[in-house]
């Protein structure tokens, strides 16, 4: 007997304008089912979650749900089916505690008023429920770190008990007992029979996680496979046509001049004793759990906060950047974690935002010299591949997150500096463009520049430097030669279990 | 068959977004000056033309000043309270100092207050409209501090500014033209106006890429005070007379022509033109309600209809790109 499928997308069409980026897609999937969808950027995962959350229409094709044909025309559609969508960007009210966030428009009440010591145990016996005990709910979300509020947005679409939960990229900014968490979370859904659609970069935890992999390319499913059957090789090489051992260039460019060093430096509250060297040539990664104070030193470091004690060295010289305008001018250059929040101007073009930081330096007669700014971008636009080739004159939103990546590292490359930093710079960039990110970052070091690599990802912290330094609640735990160093060693430095 | 390089026709029209913000106050434009030359006499006449392009002047001048402001995401409520003290000083001084003396003086009274306020925005990061609001009713109540009883100066060369024609264009308006170029010119060309476009978008990515917010946004509130001195000093001198209670409510006028013009009050978006074309709109409204006679109450309605309507034609025409 053929019992109906909990979720069913037959021949799944989609276009934009005309141009079609989903050609019929397939997917089935059952109660307990964890399918794990990958694919490299543009290969129309997010268009198919949009799709399956509401927030997009399909153009032709069928969504069944128990074996009932539905097309969920909004959001608020998609719920009524019992599907809810957690997405990469977080869209907490700040202001909000954790518990308004989570109960907005179902507070228990007391004679008209909310209760709000009902709320917030209703609150905590939730997140106690879900696994994530270390969220406190009277907490305003928006003081809350990226990994909490990843959480408690997660915790927000669990509160309508969904039969479908779309999960998009859940573990771009957890790691340690956050992704424990979040790893225990999802096989207790299994056993409640949710169907959790897990979309994810991070191939090792699909291959752990998933019932079922989806492997996509360029708008439709090119192979279903389960983990028992594949690896991590094979999936890379379905979706980018690349072999593992192809993804970090070899490294051994590292002199023995300092071009960075700090001495003592330390912000209250933030991180203490950071005694670094970064040499030229060499990619020193910077390995740390959030909240570790990993990107607080990168903001320090590049002027963006003072230090409250020590100081920092460029050549043998020590410098105080005020405003990072200084750390610019000697020769510093930061790609931050976040980049909607502080790399790219969304509406600007690609040209533009390129250009930011040369724009004073780029002028003829008072005006920028638009012909020179062209030449300059579009050698940076080619040089980095940064797809559509056209896309100077689009605005930077519109390209894919690792296109708008390889742009904020082009607007760096543009001012040639010596001390690269680089905070997270593969977060939910796909396999491509991350190889490309890897390729470039070892060609600048080739050439002398000092790269320091923070990251939460053990194989990339690992896989990408020379060299690794682990902090742990703000201090330097540890350090490693990155070859022949394993994981373990680097986690367990991070949580302080070293030997 | 040989393979040649097309430019994609839909990233030329995205690139040209400056242009069609402007589009929909064109077109209305185009509209409202269609329906006034058919349907009344009145308005293609010589006098009525010269009064409509002296009217626009004190609202064009606002308008450009309220843009830069608007782009960094500001908004600077103060420029009427200004355009009343610089009118009032200029005609005040006048009597004591030579006329050219008297109006520099008028205009710097202007570009202070914006010192002032872009000082606390900027430096002490207050929110601009609190800060503008406060010095709304602080600078007017300087302004009936300097003369609470109107100054009408009785030198003739003080009406010279005001009264003055280019051939058939009245002098001030060229001024406010010359203002909307210079000024087009540094918004969409300069790295300072550039920057202050970005920062509307994102301070905290242009701040990291090593621009200083502050400076730029210390600079927008500035020249949206001098706009609003320059506007201050050609209003008294075109009516005459300076009046402490003038200007009550210009700098609505100057932000709903910003908005016509298609600038996004979030900040980073906008263009000069467009705004140009947002107070040509606004400007034939009134004289063409004036021509029919409909009463004040009700034109501010349609005023505010309008807003609404070319608001909606700017959402419309941004879904669809």
């Amino acid at each position: 007997m053929r019992r109906t499928k909990l979720l069913e997308l037959k021949a799944v069409h989609k276009a934009y304008a005309g141009v079609e980026v989903l050609h019929g897609v397939d997917l089935t999937g059952d109660r307990g089912e964890v399918i794990g969808v990958v694919g490299a950027n543009g290969a129309g995962k997010s268009t198919l979650i949009k799709i399956l959350a509401g927030a997009e229409t399909m153009t032709a094709g069928e969504l069944l749900i128990d074996g009932t044909q539905t097309r969920p025309g909004s959001p608020h559609d998609a719920h009524q089916h019992g599907i809810r969508t957690v997405y990469q960007e977080l869209t907490l009210a700040p202001e909000l505690t954790v518990t308004e966030n989570l109960l907005l428009g179902r507070f228990p009440r007391k004679r008209g008023l909310i209760d709000w010591r009902a709320a917030h145990e209703q609150t905590k016996t939730l997140l106690d429920d879900i696994g994530f005990t270390s969220i406190n709910p009277r907490q305003k979300a928006g003081r809350l770190s990226v990994a909490k509020q990843q959480m408690v947005e997660i915790a927000k679409a669990l509160v309508a008990k969904p039969r479908v939960l779309v999960l998009d990229e859940p573990s771009a900014v957890l790691a340690g007992s956050d992704l424990d968490a979040l790893f225990a979370l999802i096989r207790r859904l299994q056993q409640q029979d949710t169907l959790v659609i897990y979309i994810s970069h991070r191939l090792v935890e699909v291959l752990e996680l998933a019932t079922q992999i989806v492997v996509m390319k360029d708008g439709a499913v090119i192979a279903t496979t389960i983990p028992a059957q594949t690896d991590e090789d094979e999936l890379i090489r379905l979706m980018a046509g690349r072999r593992l051992e192809q993804i970090y260039p070899d490294r051994r460019a590292a002199t023995d001049q300092p071009a960075l060093v700090t001495k003592n430096l330390a912000r209250d509250n933030e991180f203490r004793d950071v005694d670094l060297t970064i040499h030229k040539g060499e990619i020193l990664g910077l390995f740390g759990l959030v909240g570790s104070g990993r990107t607080e030193l990168a903001h320090c470091l590049f002027g963006a906060t003072r230090p409250d004690h020590g100081w920092i060295e460029l050549g043998g010289t020590p410098h105080t950047f005020k405003t990072p305008q200084d750390a610019i001018a000697a020769g510093l250059a930061l790609v931050t974690e976040d980049r909607k929040g502080s790399g790219i101007v969304p509406d600007l073009t690609v040209r533009e935002n390129v250009a930011l930081t040369t724009l004073y330096a780029t002028t003829r007669g008072g005006l920028v010299d638009q012909k020179a700014q062209r030449t300059a971008v579009q050698a940076m636009v080619d040089r980095l591949d940064i797809r559509p080739a056209h896309c100077a004159t689009m605005p930077v939103v519109r390209l894919s997150g690792g296109n708008q990546q390889k742009a904020v590292l082009a607007k760096w490359l543009l001012k040639k500096p010596r001390v690269l930093i680089l905070d997270e710079p593969t977060r939910g960039v796909d396999m491509a463009t991350r190889v490309a990110i890897y390729r470039m970052v070892d060609e600048l070091a080739r050439s002398g520049v000092a790269v320091l690599l923070i990251s939460s990802d053990l194989t990339e912290v690992l896989g990408a430097t020379d060299r690794v330094l682990v902090m742990r609640e703000g201090r330097i735990a540890g350090e490693l030669r990155s070859e022949g160093a394993t994981e373990d060693q680097v986690l367990a430095y991070s949580i302080g279990r070293a030997a | 068959m040989t393979l040649t390089k097309v430019d994609n026709p839909t990233t030329e029209a995205r690139s040209a977004t400056t242009f069609s913000l402007g589009h929909a106050a064109i077109g209305l434009v185009v509209l409202v000056l269609a329906i006034a030359a058919v349907t009344t006499d009145a308005f293609l006449t010589q006098t009525n033309l010269t009064n409509l392009l002296k009217q626009m002047v004190t609202t064009g001048l606002l308008a450009y000043g309220m843009l830069v402001v608007i782009l960094t995401g500001g908004i600077d409520l103060s420029v009427g309270s200004v355009v009343a003290f610089a009118g009032i000083l200029t005609a005040g001084l006048s009597s004591g100092l030579p006329l050219p003396v008297a109006m520099l003086v008028g205009i710097a009274s202007g570009v202070l207050f914006g010192l002032v306020n872009g000082t606390l925005v900027a430096r002490f990061e207050l929110a601009p409209f609190v800060v503008t609001l406060a010095a709304l009713t602080t600078i007017r109540g300087l302004a009936f501090v300097y003369s609470d009883v109107p100054i009408a100066p009785e030198d003739e060369s003080f009406f010279w500014l005001g009264s003055a024609m280019l051939g058939p264009i009245p002098l001030t308006t060229v001024i406010m033209l010359a203002v909307f170029l210079v000024g087009g010119v540094f918004l969409h060309r300069t790295p300072a106006g550039r920057s202050i476009v970005a920062i509307g978008g994102n301070a905290e990515t242009v701040r990291l890429a090593g621009i200083s917010v502050r400076k730029h946004v210390l600079l927008a509130y500035t020249i949206s005070g001098f706009c609003a001195g320059l506007a201050g000093v050609i209003l008294a001198s075109r009516v005459g007379i300076a009046q402490p209670s003038v200007g009550v409510a210009f700098e609505l006028d100057a932000i709903a022509a910003c908005v016509i013009g298609g600038a996004s009050l979030a900040g980073g978006k906008g263009s000069a033109a467009a705004t140009l074309g947002g107070v040509l709109v606004l400007a034939l409204i009134n004289n063409l309600l004036n021509l029919y006679n409909v009463q004040s109450f009700w034109q501010q309605v349609l005023k505010g209809l309008i807003i609404i309507a070319v608001i909606l034609v700017h959402r419309a025409s941004r879904r669809r790109t």
